[in-house]
């Protein structure tokens, strides 16, 4: 069995619950870094614990708080990101739900490091359930001096709103949650200037992953190198990695960074459903570039994964079995990203439309020859040509699909349908 | 006005409006709890809203016609989002799609003449181990299969 850091909540019973909590540890890290550690030994410690930030970009957790300026007038805002929406996604959910503890006590301890008098969690509209657990776990730590006025009799006050979603994936995009967060709709922002110097109500503000700020405690308590340690180079500790499609065991698992893809799809996930033959994966939500058969021996890091011409992204492990439909596939993913397209990009709002629509016809058995083309024409006009990341996410799977299954492209153009069997 | 939120409701977004340095960021909690106060944003609710915002009523239409969630019109008693995405559609979600418009015999977008049911398709709901999924009400339902939805369908009130 390896490390479970989060996840080690998963499995006992009422990990929800303060008193509970509190016999495993809880809220040790906070009293540690309370009475014996300063803000910016905090940030240190993170910064070399290579902590990455989960929820897609994989930006070093640490560095982004050290963007922070010291000596602004103005007040310095936390903001977490739980509008999980990444398609295959499904890990900040059961933390909101199981662990919501050790959540709390990482936005405490980010919070302490940043100087945020202030933290807002923005969850997205669907999670009901996990916004009333997360809602009743506040009460609880307010009810116990674990927040509010002169946290644990220090000088740290700290006040924490729950700020619920709509349904709208953009709001993902960070500058877009800011934007969402101040009543309007989510479209998101220009950078430069960077949130950590002019974010929400123009204040310095830090925007940072569910997962990413539930690893703090664990950091804090048994050290950065311990953390750093469990992981690859540059890629410390372990992740919720979220393994859905065609698997006997879907679910979440916990394994240190690096873990090749292999291991997680046939040891963890119990290997391909009805014993069929694997043909593709998305390693890292449905943005990611997708990879073939070949390549499962990447290791599940941010910098290996990259190497390997796709992403880390959020973690979300979609498996493809020998009868998916490439194209179909495909045209699934970018239905949703014509559906998400906020629009106020032109590339990304006409283009992403194009794509599905083309998409569909060759499905259809109604595609033309030159439709490939197409496609890549669209997917490289989107590519970098727009305000934030939803264009390139959208068009790096048309790329990736139609660079490793063109032939199944091929087919439904020149046979007028599909070549798997019984679809 | 005729229109006008509940005490309990007035109170409630008073509490809304403290947890924020300006009030439009206030926007969407005040429309989710007029949402639920009123069943869905008539041009009316949305006057009032925009009026307990002081806003003008073109900041809270942005907002309300932005995100998927907010509706203009309320819907049937029971709202079935089936997910179209790939985790879902990859364990057999669009075959449990067509089935549930066969058996309500609804399109996606309708509701039922007698107001019980609408059904819509859904995004990623981000429970993809549960695939395939949906959401009845505030409710995530998982594993569907035919047997399980001729269940949900016969006494959604049990499911909810």
């Amino acid at each position: 069995m390896g490390v479970k850091i989060i996840s080690a909540g998963f499995d006992i019973e009422g990990f929800h619950r303060l008193q509970v909590y509190l016999a495993h540890e809880g809220y040790q890290a906070l009293r540690k870094v309370l009475t014996s550690m300063t803000p910016s030994q905090v940030t240190e410690e993170v910064i070399k614990s290579n902590l990455r930030g989960l929820g897609g970009a994989g930006f070093p957790a640490g560095r982004k708080w050290s963007f922070v300026p010291k000596d602004s007038p103005k007040p310095k805002y936390l903001v977490i990101n739980a509008d999980e929406g990444e398609p295959g996604t499904f890990k900040d959910r059961l933390i909101l739900l199981n662990t919501p503890h050790m959540l709390i006590e990482g936005i405490l301890i980010a919070a302490y490091a940043i100087g945020a008098a202030k933290v807002y969690i923005y969850i997205r509209g669907e999670y009901t359930e996990p916004a009333k657990v997360i809602g009743q776990a506040l009460e609880e730590v307010r009810a116990n001096n674990y927040l509010g006025q002169h946290i644990l009799g220090t000088d740290f006050s700290l006040d924490v709103v729950i700020h619920r979603g709509a349904g709208a994936y953009i709001c993902g995009e960070e500058t877009a949650l800011l934007e969402s967060l101040e009543g309007k709709k989510g479209w998101p922002r220009l950078k430069p200037p960077f949130p950590a110097l002019v974010g929400l109500f123009d204040c310095p503000t830090v925007i940072n992953n569910v997962e990413t700020i539930a690893f703090l405690p664990a950091i804090i308590n048994r050290g950065w190198k311990w953390f750093a340690d469990l992981g690859t180079e540059r890629n410390g500790g372990t992740r919720l990695f979220c393994v859905s499609g065609s698997v006997n065991r879907p679910g979440v698992y916990e394994l240190p960074m690096g873990t090749p893809l292999r291991e997680i799809i046939y040891e963890q996930a119990g290997g391909i459903k009805g014993d069929k033959s694997l043909k593709a994966v998305i390693p890292g939500g449905s943005s990611a570039p997708v990879l073939s058969r070949d390549q499962i021996d990447v290791k599940m890091d941010f910098d290996s994964l990259m190497a390997a011409g796709s992403m880390a992204g959020s973690g979300g492990i979609i498996v493809m079995d020998e009868d998916t439909c490439m194209p179909h596939a495909l045209w699934v993913l970018t239905r949703f990203y014509a559906h998400e397209s906020c629009g106020q990009c032109t590339p990304c709002r006409e283009g992403t439309g194009w794509m599905e629509k083309v998409l569909r016809r060759i499905l259809d058995g109604t595609g033309r020859p030159e439709d490939p083309e197409n496609l890549l024409r669209i997917a490289h006009n989107i590519m970098g040509n727009t305000i934030c990341p939803l264009g390139d996410a959208a068009a790096l799977p048309v790329i990736s699909f139609l660079e490793k299954f063109a032939n199944e492209f091929d087919f439904h153009i020149s046979q007028h349908r599909c070549d798997i069997e019984g679809v | 006005m005729s229109l006008s939120f509940s005490e309990q409701a007035k109170k409630e977004i008073e509490k809304i409006l403290k947890t924020y340095p300006d009030k439009r960021s206030a926007t969407l909690p005040i429309l989710h709890l007029a949402q639920r106060e009123f069943g869905a944003v008539s041009a009316e609710v949305e006057q009032l809203v925009a009026d307990s915002l002081d806003l003008p009523i073109i900041k809270v239409r942005e907002v309300l016609t932005f995100y998927t969630l907010l509706k203009k019109e309320a819907g049937g008693r029971y709202h079935l989002q089936v997910c179209r995405n790939l985790s879902c559609t990859m364990s057999g979600g669009q075959r449990l799609l067509d089935f549930i418009s066969q058996r309500l015999a609804l399109a996606p977008g309708e509701t039922s003449a007698d107001g019980k049911f609408t059904l819509t398709t859904v995004e990623c709901l981000g429970a993809c181990q549960l695939a395939p999924l949906m959401q009845l009400n505030d409710r995530y339902l998982g594993e569907l299969t035919e047997d399980k939805i001729e269940a949900i369908l016969a006494e959604p009130e049990k499911w909810v």
